[in-house]
């Protein structure tokens, strides 16, 4: 099964450095990051980070513990400003530009320790999502002005149609830190879907899933992909989940790229197989 | 179907407790069962009440310990003070309501603008650092009020910084000494005034809470760093909180100075924010209606003790642990929160929302 839905893809040269799906060829990359690094007081976390992602592309950032791949993810969101290097998000530089002006230019991140916002309900964290995509005023809240009710019904059928993604509308009142591990990460992607995101940034989504949510969850990356036509990169560990289902695969090791390419490419290469699944079988042993 | 909304009927309970407190109040000074001295008390525990709600937005829906509400409270009764009595000289005959209303609102306004500014700076600082340099506020207010003075000539309001005051003028503010010949409102009016300030006070702190600004308001105390990655702007919000916060309390402080014909900046010292923020904590952070329940009984009680003078504090603190106990209870707090937790995790399991195997 997982074999059909990789084979669809057909990737090919980006000019110049990368690859991206066939499909996207002639669109404009939704993400270009050239020679992106960051240091943290001498330590090098990630440099020379360079990649492109297709308008609809699934990709995947892989990489053994502590090589800097939620660092990206903080480096394209904007919580860290790049020491060198440049992102170019929809063709748009996004040198200097805070985290809210990320998330309006089209970027949204889930969090490897899940970020809810605990003390709400799952329907008022979607909610949140949609924050800038309502805009009636503080006074109109206050007063209950007719912005407020026509926006307010606006944002709750939006709400019940996101969830309705997860199969989560009769979770809607309940307090978003009660719910289930694998439904607060289902969460945590409705909410960044709320915001209407170009690039979808997915940290590690299947972690802490059983083996059936992660099948679940391969599928509905997948839809949304499809329904929203958005691209999605996401780091996973999960092999399965990552060779299954994305068309470019990059490896991160201590900071660095060592391999870029398609899943056979990736799994072929010796690089990677001596750097990153050799060190897995060194701590299976 | 869908059920009644939570928050909504917390909502509703919250104006019928105070609606009915008030009338309750009414018919005793009707029925001239309420003694002198209590009366006396009905419009500082509205005021305070208005304290206790705006700084629990501040402290509990925006998650910013503030320890100078006081500060914003002594601006507002000043200015309302001051305005009070210039409009006398300049209207003699304005009715009381008039006057009360529109001190309240030139109160609200200085402290806003004062709020605004002081938040610009403060707000940069968290937890720890912020409490003191609000602190610090507070105290600086109370400082610089000891240097003004104000007084008025014909009807125009004079003002001077820092000079000895000349025993011969008449002054609405003198320095050191406070307000003096306040445009005093009397207390029946003052308690009608101090009702409607408590209502809308809880119209625009629970509408806030429920509208868009209020939903940012809280994702920002929840989680920083998530609301900024859904495009929310915390320093935005958490300024709005504040601003909003500080003029309620400004509104409060108005109120509360023109129920007395005198009164010292040393009546808004760190003790009482401290006092505002014990309402605030032992009604529980972020329950609005734990703040009014706490705020009413905890200001009268040093006044009802005073009968037990011996046994005042030792009662003073029995009375502190229950209010807690009682705005903390899970049974209480429950019909709206706890139970329905687990009820809710009952449902869930019920219409196997939960999977065998999902850790909760
Ligand atoms: N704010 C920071 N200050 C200092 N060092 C940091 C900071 N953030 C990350 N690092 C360091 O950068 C390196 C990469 O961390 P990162 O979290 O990106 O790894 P990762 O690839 O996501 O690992 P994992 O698979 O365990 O999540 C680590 O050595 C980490 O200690
Ligand atoms: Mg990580």
């Amino acid at each position: 099964m997982t074999e059909t839905r990789r084979s669809t893809t057909k990737m090919v040269p980006f000019p110049s450095r990368s690859i991206v799906p066939e499909r996207d060829l002639d669109k404009q990359p939704i993400l270009e990051t050239n020679h992106l690094g960051i240091e943290f007081g001498g330590l090098k976390a990630v440099q020379d980070f360079s990649i492109t992602v297709g308008r609809t592309e699934i990709a995947g950032l892989i990489g053994p513990n502590g090589a800097g791949k939620t660092t990206v993810f903080n480096l394209l969101t904007k919580v860290y400003q790049p020491t060198t290097g440049m992102v170019l998000l929809d063709g748009v530089d996004t040198a200097g530009k805070t985290t809210v002006e990320a998330s309006k230019m089209g970027i949204a991140r889930t969090f490897q320790n899940i970020r809810l916002f605990g003390n709400m309900t799952v329907e008022d964290n979607v909610r949140i999502g949609l924050h800038n995509q309502i805009s009636y005023n503080m006074f109109s809240g206050i007063f209950r002005l007719p912005g407020y009710w026509k926006q307010e019904k606006r944002q709750h059928e939006k709400t019940m149609e996101l969830l309705s993604i997860f199969d989560m509308q009769d979770l809607a009142d309940v307090k978003a830190s009660n719910l289930p591990y694998g439904a607060q990460r289902r969460l945590e992607i409705v909410r960044a879907l709320a915001t209407e995101p170009k690039l979808l940034l997915l940290d590690e989504p299947a972690a802490g899933m059983n083996p059936h949510e992660t099948e679940e969850l391969m599928d509905n990356i997948i839809r949304i992909r499809d329904q929203f036509q958005i691209a999605v990169l996401l780091i996973e560990h999960d092999m399965k989940l990552v060779m299954g289902i994305c068309e470019g695969i990059c490896v991160l090791n201590f900071g660095q790229i060592i391999a870029k390419g398609t899943a056979e490419e990736i799994q072929a290469n010796p690089v990677v197989i001596e750097a990153y699944l050799g060190k897995q079988k060194e701590a299976e042993a | 179907m869908k059920k009644p909304n939570r928050r909504f009927v917390t909502n509703l309970c919250t104006y019928l407790m105070v609606i009915i407190a008030f009338f309750v109040c009414r018919s005793m000074i009707d029925a001239g069962t309420m003694s002198r001295s209590m009366k006396g008390q009905l419009v500082p525990i509205c005021a305070y009440i208005v304290m206790a709600i705006s700084l629990n937005l501040t402290v509990g829906i925006s998650g910013e310990l503030s320890l100078g509400h006081a500060g914003f409270m002594s601006i507002g009764a000043f200015s309302g003070i001051i305005f009070a009595g210039w409009l006398r000289a300049v209207v003699p005959d304005v009715g009381n309501e008039v006057r009360l209303l529109l001190a309240i609102l030139v109160g609200g306004v200085f402290a806003l603008a004062a709020g605004f500014l002081i938040g610009i700076p403060v707000l940069r600082l968290r937890g720890d650092y912020l409490a003191i340099v609000t602190l610090a506020f507070g105290e600086i207010i109370r400082s610089l009020l000891n240097l003004c003075y104000f007084w008025l000539e014909g009807t125009d309001l004079r003002f001077s910084f820092g000079s000895s005051p000349d025993p011969a003028i008449k002054y609405l503010f003198n320095g050191p000494a406070g307000a003096q010949n306040v445009a005093k409102i009397p207390t029946e009016t003052g308690f009608i005034g101090g009702f409607i300030l408590v209502l809308v006070t809880l119209f625009v702190v629970l509408n806030l809470i429920g509208s868009r600004s209020g939903r940012a308001i809280m994702a920002a105390r929840d989680n920083r760093i998530a609301a900024e990655s859904v495009g929310v702007n915390i320093t935005k919000y958490k300024m709005m909180a504040f601003t909003v916060s500080a003029c309620l309390a400004g509104m409060a402080g108005a109120l509360f100075g023109l129920n007395y014909s005198t009164l010292q900046s040393v009546k808004f010292n760190v003790d009482a924010s401290i006092q505002v923020l014990v309402f605030v904590v032992l009604g529980g952070i972020g329950n609005i209606w734990g703040s009014i329940i706490s705020a009413a009984l905890l200001y009268v009680l040093p006044e009802m003790l005073r009968t037990f003078s011996t046994y005042r504090m030792l009662i003073y603190a029995i009375v502190l642990i229950i209010v807690m106990i009682i705005t903390n209870l899970p049974l209480v707090r429950g019909f709206v929160t706890q139970l329905s937790n687990a009820s809710e995790r009952r449902r869930m399991h019920r219409d196997g929302k939960i999977r065998k195997g999902d850790a909760v």
